[in-house]
């Protein structure tokens, strides 16, 4: 048989080759130990030696095409049949994932921990406190005695032997105060309690009070600072703040901070005013000295304005279906 | 307090608008809650009389009148108000009139009869909330003027709303007051003469030292008409500051208490005996007061008695059987000061939110009783004639308010207000405001006048300074400082961390009551002692809470009424535990999970969370805490089902616990699912660890895998101390691959595969190690529990 005439077969066996078995069967055939180009590369002992050399190169010559053509034709097959397995694994890309979804933050939690890392900017650290209370702690070392008609406001809850619950976290500044020297530059989150419960009114609710003290602590600088405060905290541009005179029996001047967003209606977000000197009295702070103010503010208020909440009962109703809206 | 804007107007002459005059009130702390048209929304009402008034011929209870409204025309006009007859002067509402903003009053008829117009009642007017018949206008109102005219209608009711440290504002005087400083203009008191006294009756007066009557000033005025009508301003201005005119010695008293302040009392004399006391309530004693309440009182509530007994609670209702009425002829008139410390907390003790009680107890002008009763007796005679006597007083010096020098330094005031005043804006606020200035080397002396009670230290004086001249006027500052770097230790372990934790691991975070049912706290901690609130907000709410347990399963519940399902909660916040004297108030974190393994997906079976589940939370929340060493350990709680109850144990120390809940209480919660519950204290949760290298092998690991079979009884936890006290240090981790007991294995027995990996640091391990390693193992279980190998 002619050596081109072999190559003809083998290619035309290489093409016509689907898979890649069948492909290396043509392998094997024709270029194998016993393939029909080796044997026929074995048989060139018996040539003429003239001969040999132009049949040697002939043979080697297709022998080279044919691993070529073997190689294209595999590489073919290949793409082929892994177009074939991408082409039966494909999935429904739209179907939902699978696994555990992720939960929520209370808007309670969310709000504080918001408030927190502002005034964490400011260098402000958190300070906390027991929520059962006694006279002393919730009001005579806030300066509001006996019979003070401050204490009327406050609806307070009292258990037997004259301890009470905390109608404020402006108890944490007093035990603060008598445990750290100025500078001061904490916040108190917390539980607080009034015996009041309406649709405005709920009997627990949560308050973030501020406590700055140190050496020329001006008025003014509680204004910058809360002024700032509310800007960031409601995030938009269009943020006034308005500070109005007022009264609280631990602060002197006091003042309420109400905020006007987009030129509506003022609306309270918060309390506050310079440490009244008898309250840095009760906690051995000279007056003359330093100088500091105080803030007080309702978180579940400040969240109902930020996040739209209508009704303040819902933040202790627990309906997952209120909850996971913040989420 | 309300009061008319006109009447403020009377005394201090601003150049503002009624919008200006509002604002202004706010941004002094006068707090401006409501603001309103004096009068209603209407037009086209005159004053007219009614000239006759017939019955109907076809309705009882209607009359037709023949109404005279200045024209000369007479207009006939059907009205069912009872008090329609003729000779009265009323509102005419002439056809065209507009009531209530678009009311139009048309030409008509009633039952046959043509009526042209309508008499209006005072509410129709919207001049009070009701009214029973006509309101009826003086004889002197002239016929046919605009009613708002006449009623000068022209005015706002506005209504503050003060802080406890104002009560000198709870007056016309004290809001003009205010409004001069805060404008710089002076304000004018009323012009008045001093009665002239013509008889020398007084009454027999004596004060009880013990009492809280600073001050008692009295004068008896004889003969006084008392069916004599008060007049139609004074009646108007009582009804702008939201007060009913009742008689004229009431309206008198009353007037005066809004003109000046003063909370003022008028007796029938004649109803009296012996004389006035002073005096402390015996304990137990009674009064009937003015609205007819009977009431007990105690020993530290001053009386105001004559000689039988008790005929007002000082300061703060009168009683019922000597007050005036329109019989009476001679009057014993009032005007005492008692110390706020005297009256606080009475209002509430005996419900009595008066006028006169809100005022006292913030302080009375302690230099304003003479001028009251001279005022009051210059009115009352005036509209109801009668002759004054001297005025009478007795007092407790004990009782008499000091007023020290407050020095107020100059320097003080920028640096502490951050801002500069200027002096003579400095003098302008504070002696408008009444309070007097003397000089001194670096400021000022300042004194306070006799109605403020909240002018005792220098820092009082800055915040008036700064009230008046404006908040809004002091820049908004930062205060410079230096810069400090948190002292947080890295070992540190944030709550908000474990939060985040729990809520990637799907876990909804709930904010529940601190207080509970006292049942449901006996459910959860029976035999625990309670912290019980005196006043609860309802019964439910009754007890301090000693687990979070109770409300998550509260929680759970009312989800699952929602038709929520997959719910995992957990919440942070105190337990409060009682044990005798003490009480201990325990950060804790919560946790309960009524849940799928993981949300149902429509490649898997979906399977109920179970202990394992919540468990792995809990080693997930211990892993973050690994400062700290837990143990788990088998423990029965109440609350939980005792055969799949663990606590969670530092140091030989129970910090928390973690189960399913007790079927029982499954059932007495009325729970449709039972819940896996966890609990650990805060405190247990506050170390992390600091990383510390050690090094890695850089020789291949092997596993072997041992399959015993021991008691059922030998815990986990107990195989796995055993393992690794016997092993060799190359045994690194121990993994469970299978714990099995059924079909092949004693009843009682149970078979628990390990997968255990070993790893040597400087070399390959060799067959010989590894066996060596494994029978030590295998004899360490063999010895301890009795195990065997299973083949």
């Amino acid at each position: 048989m002619q050596i081109d005439e072999l190559i003809q077969r083998a290619r035309s066996a290489i093409d016509e080759a689907s898979d890649l078995a069948t492909l290396d069967g043509v392998r094997v055939e024709f270029m194998g130990k016993k393939g029909q180009l080796t044997e026929m590369l074995k048989s060139l002992g018996s040539l003429p030696v003239e001969e040999k050399k132009a049949a040697g190169q002939g043979i080697n010559e297709g022998k080279r095409q044919l691993a070529q053509a073997i190689e294209a034709r595999r590489g073919e097959l290949e793409a082929a049949q892994l177009e074939e397995r991408l082409a039966s694994e494909a999935i429904d890309v739209t179907l939902p994932g699978r696994g555990q979804v992720t939960g929520g933050l209370h808007p309670v939690t969310r709000t504080i921990q918001r408030i927190s890392a502002l005034f964490a900017d400011l260098g402000f650290t958190v300070a906390e406190g027991p929520e059962v209370e006694d006279e002393y702690y919730n009001f005579e070392a806030l300066n509001i005695p006996a019979h003070h008609p401050a204490r009327a406001m406050h609806d307070t809850f009292y258990f037997d032997g004259g301890k009470l619950l905390r109608t404020h976290t402006s108890s944490v500044q007093i035990r603060f105060m008598e445990n750290n020297p100025p500078p001061i530059r904490i916040i108190a989150p917390g539980r607080v309690y009034r015996c009041d419960s309406d649709m405005t009114h709920t009997p627990m609710f949560h308050q973030v009070e501020g406590l700055l003290v140190g050496k020329d602590i001006a008025f003014s600088d509680l204004m910058g600072h809360l002024d700032m405060f509310l800007q960031r905290f409601f995030d938009q541009d269009n943020v006034e703040t308005r500070f109005r005179p007022s009264y609280f029996p631990f602060t002197e001047p006091s003042t309420e901070v109400d905020i006007r967003i987009g030129g509506g209606k003022w609306l309270e977000v918060l309390g506050a005013g310079m440490v009244h000197p008898e309250v840095f009295k009760s906690v051995g702070i000279d007056s003359q000295e330093y100088s500091g103010y105080a803030f007080g503010m309702g978180v579940e208020r400040l969240a109902m304005l930020r996040y739209g909440v209508d009704d303040l009962r819902m933040f202790f109703e627990n309906d997952l279906r209120f909850l996971r809206q913040f989420n | 307090m309300k009061f008319s804007e006109a009447w403020v107007r009377e005394w201090v002459d601003l150049d503002i608008s009624s919008e200006q005059l509002a604002e202004q009130l706010t941004m002094l702390g006068l707090e401006v809650d409501d603001y309103a048209s004096a009068g209603g929304d209407f037009e086209g009402v005159v004053v007219g009389l009614i000239e006759s008034a017939e019955q109907h011929p076809d309705a009882d209870r209607l009359r037709v009148c023949k109404v005279d409204d200045g024209t000369g025309e007479l207009h006939n006009v059907v009205c069912g108000a009872p008090n329609a007859r003729a000779g009265i002067r009323i509102p005419f509402a002439r056809v065209g009139a507009v009531l209530g903003g678009n009311f139009k009053i048309k030409s008509t008829k009633l039952r046959g009869v043509k009526s042209d117009g309508m008499l209006c009642s005072a509410a129709e007017l919207q001049l009070s909330e009701e009214s029973d018949g006509l309101h009826e206008l003086p004889a002197s109102a002239p016929l046919g003027v605009s009613v708002k005219e006449y009623l000068a209608l022209d005015d706002h009711i506005i209504e503050i709303d003060l802080t406890p440290n104002r009560g000198d504002c709870l007056s016309i005087r004290g809001v003009a007051r205010e409004l001069s400083a805060r404008n710089n203009v002076p304000h004018t008191p009323p012009q008045f003469s001093a009665v002239t006294v013509k008889h020398q009756d007084t009454f027999a007066l004596e004060v009880a030292a013990e009492s809280c009557c600073a001050n008692y000033v009295g004068r008896v005025i004889k003969g006084i008409d008392a069916s004599a009508a008060t007049p139609l301003w004074m009646v108007e201005k009582l009804r702008r500051s939201g007060i009913r005119s009742i008689s004229t010695a009431v309206d008198v008293t009353n007037y005066v208490m809004m003109e000046f302040g003063q909370p003022m009392h008028a007796f029938d004399l004649d109803k009296l005996t012996g004389g006035i006391r002073v005096r402390c309530a015996a304990e137990g004693e009674k009064l009937t007061l003015l609205d007819g309440r009977d009431v007990v009182l105690d020993s530290d509530t001053t009386l105001i008695t004559d000689h039988q007994g008790p005929v007002a609670i000082a300061g703060i209702m009168g009683g019922d059987s000597t007050g005036v009425t329109t019989a009476t002829k001679n009057v014993l008139l009032e005007a005492a000061l008692f110390t706020p410390l005297g009256i606080a907390g009475k209002p509430r003790r005996y419900n009595a939110y008066t006028d006169s009680a809100q005022r006292f107890e913030r302080g009375v002008d302690s230099g304003l009783q003479h001028q009251a009763i001279e005022r009051a007796s210059q009115l009352l005679i005036e509209i109801s004639g009668g002759d004054a006597g001297p005025i009478f007083e007795a007092g407790n010096e004990t009782l008499d308010r000091s007023f020290a020098d407050v020095p107020l330094r100059r320097a003080r005031i920028d640096k502490f207000l951050g801002i500069h005043v200027p002096d003579d804006v400095i003098t302008d606020i504070l002696t408008r405001l009444g309070i007097e200035l003397v000089s001194t080397a670096d400021g000022w002396n300042a004194r306070s006048p006799s109605y403020r009670y909240d002018i005792a230290i220098e820092e009082d004086l800055m915040e008036e300074v700064a009230r008046v001249h404006g908040y809004g006027n002091i820049p908004r500052t930062n205060p410079g400082f230096q810069p400090e770097i948190g002292k947080s230790a890295e070992s540190e372990l944030k709550r908000s961390r474990i939060q985040q934790l729990l809520v990637d691991r799907g876990y909804q975070e709930v904010v529940c009551y601190s207080f509970i049912d006292q049942h449901a706290q006996d459910l959860f901690s029976p035999g625990q002692e309670s912290l019980v609130l005196s006043n609860p907000i309802s019964s439910d709410m009754g007890v301090m809470r000693s687990t979070l347990w109770a409300g998550l399963c509260e929680t759970l519940k009312s989800n699952l009424n929602r038709q929520q399902s997959d719910i995992r909660l957990f919440e942070c916040g105190l337990k409060f535990v009682q044990q005798g004297a003490d009480l201990e108030q325990i950060p804790c974190l919560s946790g309960l999970v009524a849940a799928v393994r993981s949300p149902a997906h429509w490649s898997q079976k979906t399977m109920a969370a179970d202990f394992y589940d919540a468990k792995a939370d809990v080693e997930a929340i211990m892993k973050l805490a690994n400062g700290t060493t837990f143990s788990i350990e088998s423990a029965s709680h109440p609350a939980l089902h005792p055969g799949m109850s663990a606590g969670i144990v530092v140091d030989g120390i129970t910090v928390g616990w973690i189960g399913t809940l007790h079927p029982k209480l499954q059932k007495m919660l009325d729970l449709s699912q039972i819940p896996i519950l966890f609990e650990i204290e805060l405190s247990a949760l506050a170390q992390a660890k600091i990383p510390a290298f050690t090094e890695i092998s850089k020789f291949p690991s092997v596993r072997r895998d041992l399959s015993v079979t021991l008691d059922s009884e030998i815990t986990y936890s107990m195989i796995e101390e055993c393992v690794i006290r016997n092993a060799p240090e190359i045994l690194k981790e121990v993994r469970v691959i299978d714990v099995y007991t059924g079909e092949g294995i004693t009843k009682g027995l149970r078979s628990v595969a390990l997968g255990l990996i070993l790893q040597d640091i400087s070399a390959t391990l060799d067959d010989k190690k590894i066996d060596s390693a494994m029978s030590r193992i295998l004899n360490g279980l063999t010895d301890d529990f009795g195990a065997t190998l299973r083949t």
